[in-house]
This record gives C-alpha cells, sequence and structure tokens, in this order.
C-alpha cells in the first residue's frame, strides 16, 4: 500500500503530516507506541527539511511517501529539489553540549537516529530522495 | 497547535500545554515559560495531562532552561505524561536532566524539595 502527501515548507504544515502519518499507519496492525515514535522522526525530518534546504517557504513543496506492505519494513521517502541537509554527515553533540550551548536542533536528529533503522540519501533525476527505514510488524 | 493554560496554587504556578507542541508552537511553550520565570516564580510545574505530541523543538524549550534555573534557584517539575510523550522524554534520557514525577501530588512533592 503506498501513500502520498504533497505539502509546502510552511512550519504550520507538520501537522498536517502527523495527522496524514497517523492514518496512513493505522490499521496495519502496527502498535500505537511505534506509530508515534515514526510520526516523531518524520516531523523532526520534515521541521530540517523546510527550515535548512527551503527557509520556510510555503511555495516550495515537497513529497513524502509511505510503502507499507505486510511482512515488510515501513518505507519512508521525502522527495525534494532543494539543498541535501544529510544527517549522517551531522556529528552529534554530546548532551552535555546541547544543555549548555542550546543547540536546539542536535536533539532532532538524535531522536531520527534512535528511532530509524536507516537513513539514506540518494538522487532521482533533479529530485533529492532520503528514505528512512523502520523494521516493524505490519499485518 | 498547542493552547497553554496557567494557574497559580500556593505559590506554585502550573503551566498546562492543551495539544501538540512542534516546531511551529514550541515558541508558545518558551514565552509562557518566560512570563513565569519573569513575574517571579521559583516554582513551577508542567501539567502535560492534556499534552499529545512533543517533539525535540518542545524539548529544546525545556533543555534551555535547565542553566538558567540552576542560576536563579527555580524548579520545574513536569508531571502526567502519556505513555507515548513519556516515551519521547525517554528515547532521548531526558529523565536524567529534567524532574519528571507521575502525578501532581508527587510532582508537588518534588518542587517543594529543598
Amino acid at each position: 500500500m503506498k501513500y502520498k502527501y504533497k505539502v509546502g515548507c510552511s512550519l504550520e504544515n507538520l501537522q498536517g503530516i502527523r495527522d496524514f502519518i497517523r492514518t496512513s499507519l493505522k490499521n496495519h496492525g502496527i502498535s500505537e507506541l511505534e506509530i508515534s515514535e515514526m510520526v516523531l522522526a518524520l516531523d523532526e525530518m520534515c521541521s530540517n527539511l523546510m527550515i535548512h534546504a527551503h527557509d520556510c517557504n510555503p511555495n516550495e513543496l515537497f513529497e513524502l511517501e509511505i510503502v507499507i506492505d505486510q511482512n515488510k519494513p515501513v518505507v519512508f521517502e521525502i522527495i525534494d529539489d532543494g539543498s541535501v541537509f544529510d544527517i549522517n554527515q551531522f556529528s552529534e553533540p554530546s548532551m552535555d553540549n546541547l544543555i549548555h550551548e542550546k543547540r536546539k536542533g542536535g536533539l532532532g536528529i538524535r531522536l531520527v537516529k534512535s528511532i530509524m533503522d536507516s537513513v539514506e540519501y540518494g538522487k532521482s533525476g533533479n529530485k533529492n530522495i532520503c528514505r528512512l527505514v523502520k523494521r516493524v510488524q505490519v499485518n | 497547535m498547542v493552547h497553554i493554560k496557567r494557574l497559580q496554587e500556593d505559590g506554585i504556578d502550573i503551566i498546562a500545554p492543551v495539544g501538540e507542541i512542534d516546531a511551529s508552537s514550541s515558541i508558545e511553550l518558551d514565552l509562557t515559560i518566560a512570563k513565569s520565570v519573569g513575574e517571579g516564580f521559583a516554582k513551577i510545574l508542567v501539567d502535560c495531562g492534556a499534552l499529545e505530541y512533543i517533539s525535540s523543538a518542545g524539548l529544546g524549550v525545556f533543555m534551555s532552561y535547565i542553566d538558567e534555573f540552576k542560576d536563579k534557584n527555580v524548579k520545574m517539575v513536569l508531571f502526567g505524561m502519556s505513555e507515548k510523550v513519556a516515551n519521547t522524554f525517554e528515547i532521548l534520557g531526558l529523565y536524567d536532566l529534567l524532574t519528571i514525577a507521575p502525578d501532581k501530588a508527587e510532582a508537588k512533592k518534588k518542587v517543594n524539595e529543598v
């Protein structure tokens, strides 16, 4: 099953993105807690993308795709044409530094890496594709 | 979308966010805490009973006050989190950095500890 959502880069749209993910993931036998973790990871990725790659310009759009198949991991793809902000290249500050330097951004990346099994970046034509995979029991 | 209620009990300021705190709404939480401190409250409870969701932007707000609260001797205790919200704090190990209580009675006890 494939679900698609296209949205502008305004932080106001994060609520709609979370609702789309919740609606897509329910009815597949995935636990509430696992759904809430995936919603959180995607919210962090989308807000990062809006802020760092699109300066929160509501006229710049990106796509979110979710593929859910029985006995397979859930795959999320974030597709856009902005600059790439690769979280795998980002060195995580220690929690201590996060407090003292108030580098709030590092928290979100830590959450995504803790929740998702993999985060990979690729290209298709002039589009960037960020692919996030989460292994969960899908019925 | 978040709506933040405030009420005072026995000299304690109780901040109650209702709804979801994300990158677009975390500023509301920041402003409310800043206001409470500005008004001179040294004991702050955050009632998370109606907090349905929090992302790193909201967690970052709580963390940004840790140093300031130490300097000013302000105590902040969070309580009443749902399992999902508590899980977000747990993933980041924030239980070691923030004071979190299961319910209001425990939270009051903790905020009144010397």
